[in-house]
C-alpha cells in the first residue's frame, strides 16, 4: 500500500458494462469510493445495484470496464479473490450455513491455523471481541446460526467481514431486517469502521437512514449513472427524483378523516408532492379512501403458539389496518404464525368472525379467507424455482379447475393480470421467480394474496428491501383493501410506515402486547419508547 | 420483449430436446456399428427393447412423481418383487387371474401408502423410511414365497409381456401399451391437475407450499401411494415375464429407476422433472444394454457406460440451467 499515491480512492470503477443475453444490466457505470467514506449506492429495484456490487466482489465479471483498488488494477477472478483483496460483501439474503455454529460460520473458509500455533482459544477470543465491538456480546459462539434471529445473523455476517480485515465493505440492505434499535447500533459500528479507514458501499432503500449515515452517493437508474455527489450538498428530494425518474405524489395513502399522526409522515409526503413536476398529477396517484371500521374479523384470546414467549390477546376489525410494532424478536412474527396455524397452538384460541376456531391448519385458514405473507421470502414465501404463474396462483386454483384439471391458459392470464396491476418486471409469467429482483419477488408474494382475495391479510414485513415506488404501491394496495372491508395485520420494524399506513398500532415488547392505540395517538418517539422499554 | 420471449421459447425447446438428442446419439452410434447394423434398428429388436423397458418404465413413472415432490423411494425394487410374489401366490392359490393381478397392484400401493404415512407422521427423511421399507418388503416377499420361487399355472397374465401378442393387430405387448397409456396419463396429471402443480410446489419449497394452503402431508402420502401402485403394476409385469414369483428378482433395480428419472432431467432436490424425460431416460438405458449385449460386450462395460451417462446427463442439465445472475 506504500507504493501508490496516498490520495488514490479506495475504489475506482470505470465504464462498467454487463449484459445478460439481450438485456443490458449495466451500461458504462462509474463509481468512485473515497477512503473512509460511506458511499450510498441508490436506485430502484432492478437499477443494477446488485449487479454492480457482484462485479466488485468477483461473483460476476464485467463485459467491459476497469476497476482499481487503492490505485492498483483489480480484476477479481472469484469472490474468494475479492475477499482476499479486502472486499467483503454482506448480502441482502444472508450467506450463512444454518447448521454450523456462530464460530464455525465466522471462520468458514478462513480456518487458517498458520503453522498450527493459532489456537482456537485465540480465535474465539477474537470473535468475542468482534461481537462485543459490534455491541452484541450476547450472541453465543456455539449456537447454531439457524437458531438466531435475522438481525443477529446479520451481525454474525458483519463480524465475519471484520475478521477478514476487509478494507471495503459492501452492505446490501443491511437494515431492512433490523429493528430501529439494532439499526442505531449498526450505525455506530459503521462510524467505528470509518474511523479505522474502512470504506463502505451502502445500499439501502431507507433514504432517511442513508442521509444520516452516508458521506457520498451514486444513483443508478436502468443500469446507468444518473447522478453522484457528496451527501451534504444534496437534498433528499433531488435524490428521489434521480432514482424514480418520475414523481410519486404521496408515499403514504390518504385516508379520509385521518390526520397523519407523525410530523415525519407529513414531511415525507409533502417533500414528495412538492417534487411533483407534472401539473396534471401522476395517474397512479392514490385518491383518498375511506376506512370504515366494521365488526371484529379476527380475535386472539390469550393465544400462545409454541414459539411465543407470552399469550397475546388482540382484536382486528374489518376495514382496518392494525400495525404490530416492536423490536425484532418481540414476538410479532410468531404471533402471525400461530394465528395462521403454521406453529402449533399451546393455549388460548382464535375467533374468526365471532366463531371459535381451534387447531386450524394453514389450508383451513386459507379456506376461511386468511392469507399470510412471510418475512422469509426465500425460505418460505416463494417457490423460487417455479414460475410466476405457479407462485401467484398456488393458494387459489379454484377458478381454473374443472374436475381436478387446470386450464393453464386462464391461469397464466390471471397471473399476467396481477403482474400488470403490481407492475412486476419479468420476462413473462413462465419465468422462474428466482430470476427476479428482490422487490419484484416481494410483489409476487403480495400478488398471491391479492389473487387469493383473502379477507384477512397477515403481512410480515411486506416492504422489506424494496424500492420507494414499490413501497408506495404496496401501501396504496393495503389502504384500498382496508377500504373494501378487509382486515390487515401489518408487522413492520419501520415506524414511519406503520404511522403512515395503519389505523391502529399495537406495540410488542418481549412477547407481550404492551399498548394498542389509534395511529394518531402514537408518534415516532412514543413507538420507540414503547418498543424498547415496554412502557406505553 | 419479443426477443426475450423468443429466447425463452428456444430454451424450452432445447430443454425438451436435450434428452432426446442423447437417445438419438445412442441409436446412431449403435446402428452405425458394422457388426450389428443390420439387426439393431429392426422392428423385432425395437419391440424387444420396448418390452424389456416396461418394468423399469412403470417404476420410473411413480419415481418421477416422488422425485419431483422432493422425495426418493428406495423401496421400489423390493416392492416390485413383493408384488410379483403376491400375484404368483394368489394365482397359485386358485384365485381368478384378474383378482390376483389386482391384489398384486394393491400390495404395491399399500407399501407406498405406508411409506408416505411414515414419512409424514414420523417426519423422517424419505431416504431413511424407504431404505427401511426396502428391507421389509424384500423380507416379506421371501417369507410369503418361503424363500423359493413360486410356480404358478400359465394364464393370460403371462401374455402381458409376450413379444408377439396374441391378437397380432396389437403389434406390441399389452404391457407396452399399458406403459404408454399410463405415461400419457401421468404426464397429464403432472401438468394439468391441481395435484400435479402441488407436487411441483412441494418439491420446490415445502414451507411455501404449506403457507399457500397446500395440504402437504396428504399430497405426499398420495404421491408415495401412487408410486407404490406403479411398483405393484411393475411387479405384475415381472411375474408375467418370469411366469414364476421370484422374491429375489429386481435387486438393485431401484437405482436403474432413479437413474432413468435423473437422466431425464429430474432433480434430486425436488421441483424438477418430467414424465417424457424419465421415459427417454428409460429408453436410453434400455438401448444401451441392448446394444452392448448385441455387440457381445461384457456386462461391466455396460455398467461403466451407464455410470458415465448418469454423470454426463446431470452435468449437462446443470449447465443448461445455469442462470445469468
Amino acid at each position: 500500500m506504500t507504493s501508490v499515491p496516498a490520495d488514490a480512492p479506495a475504489l475506482e470503477m470505470r465504464g462498467i458494462t454487463k449484459r445478460f443475453g439481450a438485456t443490458s444490466a449495466l451500461e458504462g457505470v462509474d463509481l468512485v469510493l473515497r477512503k473512509g467514506d460511506v458511499h450510498a449506492l441508490l436506485g430502484e429495484n432492478g437499477a443494477g445495484k446488485s449487479t454492480l456490487v457482484k462485479i466488485l466482489s468477483g461473483a460476476l465479471r464485467p463485459d467491459r470496464g476497469e476497476m482499481r483498488l487503492a490505485g492498483r488494477p483489480y480484476h477479481p477472478a472469484d469472490p474468494l479473490h475479492g475477499r482476499r483483496s479486502g472486499v467483503s460483501m454482506i448480502y441482502q439474503e444472508l450467506n450463512l450455513a444454518p447448521h454450523l455454529t456462530v464460530e464455525e460460520n465466522i471462520m468458514l473458509g478462513t480456518e487458517v491455523h498458520s503453522g498450527g500455533f493459532l489456537k482456537r482459544r485465540d480465535v474465539r477470543k477474537k470473535i468475542k471481541d468482534t461481537l462485543t465491538f459490534l455491541h452484541h456480546p450476547e450472541i453465543g459462539l456455539d449456537v447454531p446460526v439457524r437458531q438466531l434471529s435475522v438481525g443477529s445473523r446479520q451481525i454474525v455476517e458483519i463480524s465475519r467481514a471484520i475478521m477478514d480485515k476487509a478494507r471495503i465493505l459492501v452492505m446490501d440492505e443491511p437494515t431492512s431486517s433490523l429493528a430501529r434499535e439494532d439499526t442505531e447500533r449498526l450505525f455506530e459500528v459503521i462510524r467505528k469502521l470509518k474511523a479505522e479507514g474502512v470504506s463502505i458501499i451502502y445500499i439501502s432503500h431507507f433514504l432517511e437512514e442513508v442521509r444520516e449515515v452516508a458521506d457520498a452517493y451514486t444513483v443508478l437508474r436502468d443500469g446507468q449513472n444518473v447522478g453522484a455527489g457528496r451527501m451534504a450538498e444534496a437534498t433528499l428530494d433531488a435524490i428521489i427524483q434521480l432514482m424514480v425518474g418520475q414523481k410519486i405524489a404521496d408515499l403514504f395513502p390518504r385516508v379520509k378523516g385521518r390526520a397523519f399522526g407523525s410530523p415525519l409522515i407529513r414531511d415525507i409526503n409533502t417533500r414528495l408532492s412538492t417534487a411533483e413536476a407534472d401539473p396534471r398529477g401522476e395517474p397512479g396517484a392514490p385518491a383518498a379512501v375511506d376506512h370504515e371500521r366494521g365488526e371484529v374479523a379476527l380475535s386472539l384470546n390469550g393465544l400462545k403458539g409454541v414459539r411465543m414467549a407470552e399469550a397475546v390477546s388482540l382484536d382486528l376489525h374489518r376495514g382496518e389496518i392494525l400495525g404490530l410494532a416492536g423490536l425484532v424478536g418481540a414476538g410479532r412474527t410468531e404471533t402471525l404464525r400461530a394465528v395462521f396455524g403454521l406453529d402449533p397452538r399451546q393455549s388460548g384460541w382464535v375467533e374468526i368472525g365471532g366463531v371459535k376456531a381451534l387447531k386450524l391448519k394453514p389450508w383451513q385458514m386459507i379456506q376461511r379467507g386468511f392469507g399470510l405473507l412471510s418475512e422469509d421470502r426465500q425460505g418460505e414465501g416463494l417457490a423460487l424455482a417455479r414460475s410466476l404463474t405457479d407462485n401467484i396462483t398456488l393458494s387459489r386454483f379454484g377458478p381454473y379447475r374443472r374436475w381436478g384439471f387446470l386450464s393453464l391458459k386462464k391461469r397464466s392470464r390471471a397471473a399476467l393480470q396481477w403482474m400488470g396491476e403490481l407492475k412486476i418486471k419479468a420476462q413473462g409469467s413462465g419465468q422462474a421467480v428466482a430470476g427476479l429482483s428482490g422487490g419484484n419477488q416481494q410483489k409476487v408474494a403480495l400478488a398471491r394474496l391479492l389473487h387469493q382475495d383473502a379477507d384477512v391479510l397477515l403481512l410480515d414485513e411486506p416492504t422489506r428491501g424494496i424500492d420507494v415506488l414499490s413501497k408506495a404501491q404496496i401501501y396504496d394496495w393495503m389502504s384500498r383493501l382496508a377500504a373494501r372491508g378487509k382486515g390487515i395485520l401489518f408487522v413492520s420494524s419501520y415506524f414511519p410506515e406503520l404511522l403512515g399506513v395503519c389505523d391502529r398500532i399495537a406495540v410488542f415488547f418481549r412477547g407481550q402486547v404492551v399498548d394498542v392505540r389509534p395511529a394518531a395517538g402514537w408518534s415516532d418517539e412514543s413507538l420507540m419508547a414503547a418498543a424498547t422499554t415496554g412502557k406505553g | 420483449m419479443r426477443i426475450v420471449r423468443q429466447q425463452t421459447r428456444l430454451q424450452t425447446l432445447i430443454n425438451l430436446l436435450a434428452p432426446f438428442l442423447g437417445l438419438i446419439l445412442i441409436l446412431a452410434i449403435f446402428s452405425s456399428m458394422p457388426d450389428i447394423q443390420s439387426r439393431f434398428l429392426r422392428l423385432a429388436n425395437l419391440k424387444s427393447v420396448a418390452t424389456q423397458s416396461v418394468i423399469v418404465a412403470l417404476g420410473a413413472l411413480g419415481m418421477t412423481l416422488v422425485i419431483i415432490g422432493g422425495g426418493i423411494d428406495l423401496s421400489a425394487a423390493s416392492n416390485i418383487a413383493l408384488s410379483s410374489v403376491v400375484t404368483a401366490y394368489a394365482i397359485n392359490a386358485g384365485l381368478p387371474p384378474l383378482l390376483a393381478v389386482g391384489l398384486g397392484i394393491l400390495t404395491g400401493g399399500a407399501v407406498g401408502f405406508v411409506n408416505g404415512a411414515l414419512i409424514t407422521r414420523l417426519r423422517l427423511v424419505p431416504f431413511i423410511i424407504t431404505m427401511g421399507m426396502m428391507g421389509i418388503a424384500r423380507g416379506v416377499a421371501k417369507w410369503i414365497a418361503d424363500n423359493q420361487k413360486i410356480d404358478a399355472p400359465l394364464t393370460w397374465v403371462n401374455e402381458l409381456m409376450a413379444k408377439s401378442p396374441r391378437p397380432s393387430w396389437l403389434m406390441l405387448a399389452p404391457g407396452v401399451w399399458l406403459m404408454i397409456v399410463f405415461a400419457v396419463a401421468m404426464a397429464v396429471v403432472l401438468r394439468y391437475t391441481v395435484f400435479g402443480r402441488h407436487v411441483f410446489a412441494i418439491g420446490s419449497n415445502e414451507a411455501a407450499a404449506r403457507l399457500c394452503g397446500v395440504r402437504t402431508n396428504r399430497a405426499k402420502i398420495i404421491v408415495y401411494a401412487i408410486a407404490g401402485l406403479f411398483c405393484g403394476l411393475s411387479g405384475v409385469m415381472e411375474f408375467s415375464r418370469l411366469t414364476v414369483g421370484d422374491p429375489t428378482v429386481a435387486v438393485g433395480l431401484e437405482l436403474d429407476i432413479i437413474a432413468a428419472v435423473v437422466i431425464g432431467g429430474g432433480s434430486l432436490s425436488g421441483g424438477e422433472g418430467s414424465i417424457l424425460g424419465s421415459m427417454i431416460g428409460v429408453f436410453i438405458m434400455a438401448f444401451l444394454r441392448n446394444g452392448c449385449t448385441m455387440m457381445g460386450w461384457p456386462n461391466y462395460i455396460q455398467e461403466i457406460i451407464i455410470g458415465v451417462i448418469i454423470v454426463a446427463a446431470v452435468s449437462l442439465d446443470r449447465i443448461r440451467h445455469r442462470r445469468p445472475t
